[in-house]
């Protein structure tokens, strides 16, 4: 987020400044480790999320909302695990000895359940609606599943095209949109990657779409790079990107591998 | 592959379902899972084949396939399977049988583009594939 | 040497206390560092020891006190000895480092420095077990956390303190190598980040052109009383 996915917290920042409603980063905050650790006895990979919720009961917070669809999903499935599991809760506090004890008060949310209240105010910041643009909705794994931390309908969401109806772009149906981007085999294993790409963009294509909207650091990264793989070069916004460009803000867009400018200046969206 | 060190002493089927959670006696060998896979392709063997090489105590053979290293945790078998078996955790426990016999699946210092990289796909790499 | 020494030679004004090097029962005096008991019980060493001042690192030691279940780390040069203490030295540290050319880290251009060349700060599950272990009280598990965010900065400030004596390494369940990833950050902070100082860059030509080799040499020769009085005695100016 500081780095490599940086365009996302930038113009997450400034759209919900134009929103009211400001983000404020936390004072502490360690890696959640990306993927959840599934195993039963496993408690060790759960300290870095939970470790984190003590950050925000130390700073009085009781809500922790995160940008990243990973640290949602492993943050959320590591609180709730604590919630649901008392001796859990019992052996983490012990472990966290100089920390006061977690007491499981911490709620963590997505930027899209903070949004999905505020259609009102999207609807009064956009200056300049996107109408021209055609895009396809990528929501991935992170957002919907397990179906205990969803976001939205596990098999059938509509949370981010209606945020994107609100901008003015013309969002088109995308069955492929909850299939996983391959995740971090792009470490080891680029070739299931690009196979997953491709079959991602190349739909996407097909029904028409110009670019490809989604809210995860690790999908924007898997379908922006391995796209050099395939014979497609679509953009890939993070939604708050499109927010920004819809509320007339200054994005910077630096991260982008397929450059996104000179489909935005095609659509009168950017001079 | 330290197979001795695997076999020894634990019975792989009650390790799985202990790892896990899930019980595996209640595939009914439907291939919902498989069906949703979008990584099924890359398998050398189907989720529920796995799962039977394990009931049948011949875990040599759910070894020496790559099926739960193919496995991205997506979750989409889980939400699908018709029992509610949790089908990630299984795969988890697998992985986790192995790494924690000290077997890793990526070599962190072999990474050769980890510049090019975001961290939270090295993270998660390495949260899968190294013990 | 009998654990009895002091009493054999009639001290009996000194407190002793009881420690057990390596299983071993020794009586000290009370107030030696856990070093210099070392030494009193008779071991000689020849590794494992340098500044005795706390700064080289070259010490670290494991020891466990009367009903205490944890181990605890520390310098064995500035950690007083404990009645009921046991104790061990730890050899030299065989820990990874990364080789790289210092002009072609520049952190605007690599934004992933750091996990490029140490990848194992990608395993680390924000245990704290390194932050606990550290002798100079180092928030090691956050500069661990800011060079996987690409803080680079951040990292080399929090590690400032770093002796490099290794105890985070040997305690991490992630086979992190904290220290030399650490110095790695301020190295790069040093030549990339912080402003450049004309006047170290003054006094490295003035060291070049052999303006200081005179006094350097009368150094050297001076007796050991004199070289200590000019130490305390010497110029000490505010920088700017």
């Amino acid at each position: 987020m500081k780095t490599k996915a940086s365009d996302y917290e930038t113009s997450a920042m400034k759209v919900m400044e134009k929103l009211g409603q400001p983000l404020v980063e936390m004072e502490d905050w360690y890696c959640c480790g990306a993927v959840q650790s599934l195993t039963e006895d496993d408690i060790m990979h759960q300290i870095a999320p939970i470790r984190t919720m003590c950050c925000a009961q130390e700073q009085g917070e009781d809500e922790v909302v995160t940008l990243c669809d990973m640290c949602y999903n492993v943050l959320r499935q590591a609180n709730d695990r604590m919630k649901d599991k008392e001796d859990d809760l019992e052996t983490m506090n012990e472990f966290l000895d100089e920390d006061p004890d977690y007491e499981g008060g911490v709620e963590v949310y997505h930027l899209f359940h903070i949004l999905k209240g505020m259609e009102d105010e999207i609807k009064d910041a956009v200056e300049m609606p996107l109408d021209d643009l055609v895009v396809a909705p990528y929501y991935g794994c992170m957002l919907l599943r397990p179906d205990n931390v969803a976001v939205d309908e596990t098999e059938d969401p509509e949370i981010m095209e209606d945020m994107l109806e609100l901008l003015g772009v013309k969002v088109l149906e995308n069955p492929k949109r909850t299939e996983c981007c391959g995740s971090y085999h792009t470490v080891n294993r680029s070739d299931i990657v690009e196979k997953r790409v491709e079959d991602i963009v190349s739909y996407a294509v097909e029904e028409g779409a110009e670019a490809i909207v989604l809210s995860c650091p690790l999908c924007q990264f898997n379908l922006d790079f391995h796209q050099r793989a395939t014979d497609f070069d679509v953009p890939i916004f993070y939604i708050t990107e499109l927010m920004a460009l819809a509320f007339g803000l200054d994005i910077d867009m630096k991260n982008h591998k397929i450059d996104p400018r000179s489909l935005l200046k095609e659509k009168g969206i950017l001079e | 592959m330290k197979l001795k060190k695997l076999t020894r002493d634990i019975d792989f089927m009650d390790k799985v379902e202990e790892l896990s959670g899930q019980s595996l006696n209640s595939c009914i060998r439907c291939g919902t899972c498989a069906a949703g896979c979008p990584f099924v392709e890359d398998m050398e063997i189907l989720p529920e084949r796995v799962f039977k090489y394990i009931t049948l105590g011949e875990f040599e053979k759910v070894l020496e396939h790559n099926t739960m290293w193919i496995c991205a945790a997506c979750y989409t078998c889980s939400v699908r399977c018709p029992r509610d078996i949790d089908i990630a955790k299984i795969m988890e426990a697998v992985r986790q049988v192995i790494l924690r016999a000290n077997i890793d699946m990526v070599d962190v210092d072999e990474v050769d583009n980890i510049e090019e990289l975001p961290q939270l796909a090295v993270v998660g790499c390495f949260r899968k594939e190294t013990g | 040497m009998t654990p009895d020494k002091a009493e054999d030679e009639g001290n009996e004004d000194v407190e002793m206390v009881e420690i057990f090097v390596m299983g071993k029962r020794y009586r000290v005096p009370k107030g030696l560092t856990i070093m210099t008991a070392l030494e009193y019980a008779g071991y000689k060493f020849t590794r494992g020891c340098g500044c005795r001042g706390g700064f080289c690192g070259a010490c670290s030691t494991v020891f466990r006190t009367e009903d205490e279940y944890k181990l605890k780390m520390d310098l064995a040069c500035q950690t007083a000895v404990e009645d009921g203490m046991f104790l061990v030295q730890l050899p030299f540290m065989p820990a990874v480092r990364a080789m790289y050319d210092i002009e072609e880290v520049e952190p605007e251009e690599h934004d992933n420095i750091l996990l490029d060349h140490y990848p194992e700060i990608a395993r680390c599950v924000s245990c704290n077990t390194c932050t606990k272990a550290c002798p100079q009280d180092i928030e090691v598990m956050d500069y661990v956390q800011a060079a996987l965010r690409g803080d680079v900065e951040r990292c080399a400030d929090l590690s400032f303190d770093c002796i490099q004596c290794g105890l985070c390494s040997i305690r991490c369940p992630a086979d992190i190598k904290h220290y030399h990833m650490a110095q790695m950050a301020r190295r790069i902070t040093g030549r990339y980040i912080h402003e450049h100082s004309d006047e170290l860059e003054k006094r490295v030509q003035e060291i070049k052109n052999g303006e200081y080799d005179e006094t350097m040499k009368e150094m050297v020769e001076m007796e050991i009383d004199k070289l200590k009085k000019t130490y305390e005695e010497r110029d000490i100016r505010e920088e700017g």
